[in-house]
């Protein structure tokens, strides 16, 4: 028996990576802007995308990838605002990986001028896998407590934007702003900080500015 | 708890590998896992061993070598070791630094029976 060691030193995640970076590729070329949203349960991503829809309908086109481990109910309340909508079941993975948007490609329309992704819940796995994304944001909603960043810090440090949601919240719970902000500006001097809430419609205005100035970047590298 | 996942990429790369070699058999696997890669090697291992049944290295040895923080600031040169995921140089304050190692995640080398 001959035993032979070879040297390897190739990505765990490269096999995702390339798909990623085809599909970033692919949809960029077209013109579309995608936005991978990601955070724990319940911090207010879907509301966003509903709020998000309302405000962009009238003058521009998206759609909405939904993950969830389980149930259709995410993608039903982004088609009751008249947005196309899939979503895809992962059946028990805690992220998306970028072989799933992969196979829902051929169904993405070509025209649109945004398309956004909503991970699963989840504060930890989904930071792990690149989706084709040109923007990565991370919700932390005013309920889960300012200490967030540190204790998660890869979903801080591989994010674009950081968006705080549920602000409306503030007077009420003991949620200091600065705290969780500097924390996380700590972690990614480079973070774009949002302040929102859904439920009063506030500062989604700028988030979206945000997202058409990259946009128009965007086009105005392709041309 | 993604290491699942990540262990059956793992495998995927471990049987292509081995089929370009022609061997059948995997002895041993060594991964290099960085502080901020995400992953708990722990988790990893654990996940690797259950995997690892009915499959071409199902009596391998894993081994991770945990592969620290390490930043540079591009405004004084300084190289640091960071275990607080604070991005400020302690030295001079900046902000703008460069992630030198530790986000890796890699099959660095694996050992056949041929």
């Amino acid at each position: 028996m001959k035993k032979k060691e070879i040297l390897v030193l190739e990505d765990l995640l490269g096999s995702n990576k390339k798909i990623a970076s085809d599909i970033r590729e692919q949809l960029t070329q077209k013109g579309i802007l995608t936005i991978n949203l990601m955070s724990s349960p319940g911090a207010g991503k879907t509301t966003l995308l509903e709020r998000i829809a309302e405000h962009l309908k009238p003058k521009y086109r998206m759609a909405v990838i939904e993950g969830d481990i389980e149930t259709e109910r995410d993608a039903e309340r982004i088609r009751a605002k008249g947005i196309p909508a899939w979503q895809i079941i992962t059946g028990g993975a805690c992220h998306l990986e970028a072989k799933m948007i992969g196979k829902l490609f051929s169904e993405i329309p070509p025209d649109l001028d945004f398309l956004f992704i909503e991970n699963v819940g989840n504060l930890v796995c989904p930071a792990s896998y690149d989706l084709g994304e040109n923007i990565r944001c991370v919700l932390l909603s005013v309920p889960e407590g300012d200490d967030k960043p540190k204790k998660y810090p890869k979903a801080f440090t591989t994010s674009d934007c950081l968006i705080l949601t549920k602000t409306d919240l503030l007077p009420l719970m003991p949620f200091d702003s600065e705290r969780a902000l500097k924390e996380a500006q700590e972690i990614n001097p480079k973070l774009h900080i949002f302040l929102t809430s859904s439920l009063k419609d506030l500062g989604i205005e700028e988030l979206i500015e945000f997202f058409i100035s990259t946009r128009q970047k965007l086009l105005n590298q392709n041309a | 708890m993604h290491e699942l996942s990540i262990i059956a990429s793992l495998f995927e790369l471990l049987e292509e590998k081995a089929a370009e070699k022609g061997s059948k058999k995997i002895i041993s696997v060594r991964l290099q896992v960085g502080k901020l890669s995400g992953v708990v090697p722990e988790f990893l291992i654990s996940a690797f061993d259950m995997y690892k049944k009915n499959t071409i290295a199902h009596d391998a040895k894993i081994e991770i070598e945990e592969v620290p923080l390490k930043i540079q600031c591009k405004t004084c040169t300084k190289t640091m070791i960071k275990d607080d995921f604070v991005f400020i140089c302690p030295d001079c304050g900046s902000q703008d630094l460069k992630t030198l190692t530790g986000t890796e995640l890699l099959l660095e080398k694996m050992e056949l029976e041929l």
